[in-house]
């Protein structure tokens, strides 16, 4: 605690310094140096221990822990998940990425309403049970590559999807995804914006969500991070869960393939 | 070989399992594919999805998912450039919306352009409709040189009318620059197809006012992106 504590003074520091369009770089790498500093004292890993009580807790109507979910690699196996999801499973006959999988074991196993959970807001009520869970299940991937499955027709498909989704420009302003998120070394303000679209920027990109937001204090899961993207998209609302966010994860994902996980990770 | 029919019938079977309506043409579509899906089942397919998975909030209704004939085929071109026709019909398209001031003013107050070019807020799910919306400028371009904190998707306006030779901006000399900055504040595909600047005039991001404004900030002599 005492070394977040210290982090976060860390870059409050680096933050006040005064910039000049020369340093703009130099401020780059001194937040990443301070985030590789910080990798033992990520506030994150109070979720990932949260995370990990909550799926071994009997929770729910049907008061059941989540120790018999399959998030792809049988039931119960968290370790190497998370770098293969998106996946396609066979009991639900979709393409699933972590969250949506989470609201099927909820359902399924503890007796929770998946529907009322996917339409309740971010940071309240079992959105708030999954912000822990995926810090958990994420930090059971770290340093692992990601290896988005292609095998199934329906993830191929998905991928195809993704695609699509990526590049739709829309809304009032015109945007896509690829509007900031298509080429190399681009920023907006002084935020860099990685290039999803291949390694090793899809890699850094995808594998640094869920993370945990010093801006916000809190814990943002993909699904967050597409929604507020979207928002920002001008964009109509995403389904939490929806397939459209899903399939934006597998090509993200796919696009991955290699890049190392560091979730869950530190953002400003 | 097997992998293949080992597909088919795991397909097959995906297909017969699938019960309700949301699932149901997407695996409908699935039964009758080997590997890679075909681009029509993928239109289709990306088509339901978006159908399935937005829904509106707030002033962000679901028109915005229905792109215009600019965006149906800057969405399409995924990344890649245009045909050299194609692009060229999309900008004169454009380029026939662009309105020019009412009463012949291009130059405002190049101050309020510069809060116009700082603020990023308007037109998303959690903005209030009837808000004056910012232009965003900073958030892809260096403008003055005092404001360090910018984006680098579109190039530097820093020095943009000096550049230009623009001493006198209502000069005949200035004429062809100072048309061209209004109508590329305006509609920015009237001059690159598939650009990604947002056509703040055409969608009615920025009105008339607060569009003069920001052409002050770039065109003004007195405007400190010109010193």
């Amino acid at each position: 605690m005492k070394s977040s504590l210290f982090g976060l003074a860390a870059l409050a520091a680096i933050a006040a310094l005064p910039l000049t369009a020369a340093a703009q770089k130099s401020t780059a790498e001194g937040i990443a140096e301070y985030r590789a500093m910080l990798a033992d004292g990520n506030p994150a890993e109070l979720y990932e221990a949260k995370g990990e009580g909550l799926w071994k807790e009997a929770r729910g109507p049907k008061k059941a822990s989540l120790e018999q979910c399959d998030l792809g690699k049988g039931p119960g196996v968290v370790k190497g998940a998370f770098v293969e999801l998106p996946r396609f499973f066979a009991d639900t006959q979709r393409v699933q990425d972590l969250e949506s999988r989470l609201l099927t074991c909820m359902e399924q196993l503890q007796g929770f309403n998946a529907g009322e959970i996917a339409k309740t807001r971010f940071g309240a009520g079992e959105q708030k049970t999954i912000e822990s869970l995926v810090a958990y299940i994420s930090g059971e991937s770290r340093e692992l590559a990601f290896n988005v499955p292609q095998s199934h027709a329906k993830e191929k498909l998905m991928y195809e999807v993704g695609k699509k989704m990526f590049y739709l420009r829309g809304g009032p302003y015109d945007f896509s995804c690829a509007s900031c998120h298509g080429e190399d070394n681009k920023r907006v303000r002084l935020q860099d914006l990685p290039n999803l679209t291949r390694q090793p920027g899809a890699g850094v990109g995808f594998g640094s969500w869920p993370a945990y937001r010093v801006s916000s204090g809190d814990l943002w899961s993909m699904q967050r991070r597409l929604n507020d993207c979207y928002r920002q998209q001008r964009f109509p609302f995403p389904g939490y869960a929806s397939d459209a966010t899903i399939a934006l994860g597998v090509y993200m994902g796919v696009n991955a393939k290699g890049g190392a996980s560091i979730a869950p990770a530190l953002k400003r | 070989m097997t992998m293949m029919n080992k597909t088919h019938a795991q397909v097959k079977k995906a297909a017969k399992a699938v019960l309700p309506a949301a699932g149901l043409a997407l695996a409908a579509l699935l039964a009758s594919c080997a590997i890679a899906p075909t681009a029509q089942q993928v239109d289709e397919a990306a088509q339901q999805v978006l159908k399935s998975s937005f829904s509106e909030q707030g002033i962000a209704k679901m028109d915005r998912l229905m792109p215009d004939a600019s965006n149906q085929a800057c969405s399409e071109a995924a990344g890649k450039p245009l045909d050299e026709k194609l692009a060229k019909s999309i900008e004169e398209a454009n380029l026939k919306t662009v309105k020019l001031p009412s009463d012949g003013k291009y130059l405002g107050n190049w101050a309020e352009g510069e809060k116009i070019a700082q603020n990023g807020r308007g037109l998303t799910w959690t903005d209030k409709p009837g808000e004056a919306n910012g232009g965003s400028c900073y958030n892809c371009h260096q403008i003055s040189k005092a404001e360090l904190s910018f984006g680098s998707i579109g190039p530097s306006l820093y020095n943009y009318g000096k550049l230009r030779g623009v001493s006198n901006p209502a000069s005949a000399e200035s004429k062809p620059i100072v048309d061209y900055t209004w109508g590329k504040l305006w509609n920015a595909k009237a001059y690159n197809a598939c650009s990604d600047m947002p056509r703040f005039g055409h969608a009615s991001i920025l009105d008339e006012q607060q569009i003069r404004d920001v052409m002050a900030l770039l065109l003004d002599p007195n405007s400190p992106v010109n010193k």
